[in-house]
């Protein structure tokens, strides 16, 4: 429970200058036997947070406390034992009245009994599998959707929207991309149009674990099975955040940056007090300012690089608000016990190598590591698909067409899973991956096709032309062949499955 | 989302402007020459004559809201990539682009009173300040200047147009207000 020995904590955020949060019906759950109180549509993790239970488990070799981290379901941090099943995601697993919640120690059990509620298995056979429920999938599925195909999406999480949901800042670009509008109002217009399509037949809280021979796909839902054979899959599926080497960064309060503006802007949950951020990217200096919005006090942003990484005007928020930037430095250490009590931040020098003498104790409870994002690219690996490893992508991405199919055939790929870009580039790449998949299926259509190079010049000469995104146009160029070099490829590495 | 991410890890080839790169990038403040350089600061004379837009945004982000934002069609680009020009003589000062702008970069300054200057900023801190108010100024380094009495405040998406008096040798310095009760 928590260092200061507050039997509860509220940790929630109840004035929000951009925010409403929800909080019609409360949820009582029992966690390590006591019965706690949460509010429907909180994650559980996120409702032992908001009281203050920084600990979710302890690790399994050296019984360290795990935390808090990405709180996507991507980093195991937060597994526990919920109604006797050992391991489960808490971040995306949404509080039940009467359910119990207990903390793992070392390796968990299996569990000696099978669920009653299993719901058995089910066979799908669709025109498109849209896979991951954020900006590209929800753009991919909308536009098959549109032109009359059966679509179903299917996502891991029990909301649809992905990291738009969180994002409180105004969209750049224009006005018919929804520029202007703040993300997470993005998420959920987007999300309602999902929802109320005919066409589309969303699965939640399910996971595409696995692509079979003969154009198969596997489905685990929280009580089903799906076998879906799909005519054309589109795998949007997202990244997560990177992680960072130095002493104490397993100490819950050492944070994704994404991870606390799931807590603080979804769930309206103040993730720290005083906080220290790492990286000066975009997502760095964004998330900064939105901790500042909910109250927090950001005692400084360290960027190893001589300059900072984000855009200017990102930045000069928060140096308006009196938040230092501290190019050449980086973090050396972060201690505590069960939770983050200080860290220590060193200058480096030109070689990135730390200046002895140089270092500076700062008292914090939560450190956010903003150090860039990687590509979940396992399906496409998995099923096959030829890969490239391109750094100003953020790892190992699918080689594509302009049209977004790669290697194997009628598989197209969209979003940060295609190459770390942004949410406005997501929905458009989701759109063009949708009429590829138009045009494969019902043929070349006039307005289709006049609809995708539209998007793809905008994508590739207009937007993409600013020189704030050379580096990421530069490793999308890089994956992005021409249809002879896709047959080139697909005759030297002949695909093991393919859709269709 | 994911804007851009971190570059901790990575070096990466500047930022895109042409040769060195300008101290903005190093030190997250623009400096008053930089923004006339690139044409987003008004003329002395035209700030005098009354309020005018200050667009402090000198990187070609591709985003053109603020051509469709104002109602004077004083912003203007060729490209999305292109910085804004804004005509000084078109722009009437009116604000609607300080609401819209998503960067959070533009202002409005006015010259024109005898005593004192009149700065306009984006807010987005509770609690939103109220007319009559005496705010912290705070300038682009987040220096607390002094503080002034707010004469407008308006909102739109939940973002506070707030219009401060400044003494007049301050009014390309206030770039923010901050509310103590």
């Amino acid at each position: 429970m928590p260092h200061t020995g507050v039997p509860a904590r509220d940790r929630r955020i109840w004035e929000h200058p951009i925010l409403t949060f929800r909080r019609d019906k409360k949820v009582r759950f029992y966690f390590e036997g006591v019965e706690v109180e949460a509010y429907e549509g909180e994650s559980i993790a996120a409702a032992l947070y908001a009281i203050g239970v920084d600990v979710f488990s302890y690790s399994i070799k050296l019984s360290r406390p795990r935390g808090a981290f990405c709180m996507i379901g991507k980093c195991s941090s937060c597994f526990m034992r919920v109604d006797g099943i050992p391991n489960t995601r808490t971040c995306i697993e949404p509080v039940r009245e009467g359910m119990k919640v207990e903390r793992q120690y070392g390796l968990a059990e299996v569990p000696s009994f099978s669920r009653e509620e299993a719901g058995g298995e089910e066979v799908i056979e669709t025109d498109v599998l849209v896979i991951g429920g954020g900006p590209a999938g929800l753009s991919a599925a909308l536009t098959t959707a549109k032109y009359g195909l059966d679509t179903v999406l299917v996502n891991e999480h029990f909301k649809l929207g992905g990291q738009l949901l969180k994002q409180t800042h105004k969209f750049f670009g224009s006005k018919d991309l929804f520029g202007g509008l703040r993300g997470f109002q993005i998420g959920e217009r987007l999300s309602g149009m999902v929802l109320e399509h005919k066409n589309i037949r969303v699965l939640l809280q399910t996971v595409a674990y696995g692509i079979f021979r003969g154009g198969w796909v596997g489905l685990a839902g929280k009580n089903r099975l799906y076998r879906v054979r799909p005519k054309a899959v589109v795998v949007a599926s997202g990244a997560s955040e990177n992680y960072l080497v130095f002493q104490g960064n397993d100490i819950p309060g050492v944070m994704g940056a994404g991870g606390a503006q799931t807590l603080m802007n979804e769930y309206g949950i103040l993730p720290g007090n005083e906080v220290v951020t790492v990286g000066s990217g975009n997502v760095g200096l964004i998330v900064s300012y939105q901790l500042l919005q909910a109250g927090a006090s950001v005692k400084a942003i360290v960027e190893i690089l001589p300059e900072i990484g984000g855009w200017f005007v990102h930045a000069a928020k928060v140096r308006r608000y009196g938040v230092p930037i501290l190019t050449r430095h980086t973090l050396r250490a972060v201690w505590g016990g069960e939770r983050v009590e200080g860290a220590t931040i060193v200058e480096v020098d030109r070689r990135f190598r730390p200046i002895p003498g140089t270092e500076k104790d700062i008292s914090c409870d939560l450190v956010l590591i903003a150090v860039g994002l990687t590509p979940d690219t396992r399906l496409f690996a998995q099923a096959g698909a030829v890969m490239k490893w391109v750094p100003e992508l953020g790892g190992s991405v699918p080689l594509r067409t302009k049209y977004l199919e790669v290697s194997v055939p009628s598989m197209y790929v969209a979003g940060d899973a295609s190459g770390i870009e942004e949410a406005t580039t997501a929905i458009l790449e989701g759109e063009v991956a949708g009429l590829s998949v138009v045009s494969k299926l019902q043929g070349l259509k006039a307005d289709a096709a006049e609809r995708r190079e539209r998007l793809l010049r905008f994508l590739w000469d207009g937007y993409r032309a600013s020189p704030l995104l050379s580096r990421a146009r530069a490793g999308k160029e890089a994956v992005t062949v021409s249809e002879g070099e896709m047959s080139e490829v697909r005759r030297r590495y002949p695909p093991i499955t393919s859709f269709g | 989302m994911k804007l851009g991410g971190g570059t901790h890890q990575l070096l990466h080839s500047g930022d895109g402007m042409a040769g060195e790169s300008p101290s903005f990038r190093s030190a997250g403040i623009v400096t008053v020459e930089n923004l006339r350089r690139l044409g987003l600061a008004p003329p002395e004379n035209r700030m005098r004559r009354g309020p005018v837009a200050v667009v402090e945004c000198p990187e070609f982000i591709p985003c053109n809201i603020c051509v469709d934002a104002c109602p004077f069609r004083a912003i203007s680009m060729n490209k999305i990539t292109d910085l804004p020009r804004i005509d000084w003589e078109l722009c009437t000062g009116c604000g609607t682009c300080v609401a819209l702008c998503p960067g959070l970069a533009i202002f409005v300054v006015d010259l024109s009173k005898p005593d004192k200057a009149l700065v306009t900023v984006p807010h987005e801190f509770l609690p939103a300040p109220e007319v009559g108010e005496e705010v912290w100024l705070l300038g682009r380094d987040g220096r607390r200047l002094g503080k002034g009495k707010v004469v407008r405040v308006w909102e739109r998406n939940k973002t506070w147009v707030v219009t401060v008096e400044v003494p007049k040798n301050l009014a390309m310095e206030v770039r923010a207000v901050w509310v103590e009760r």
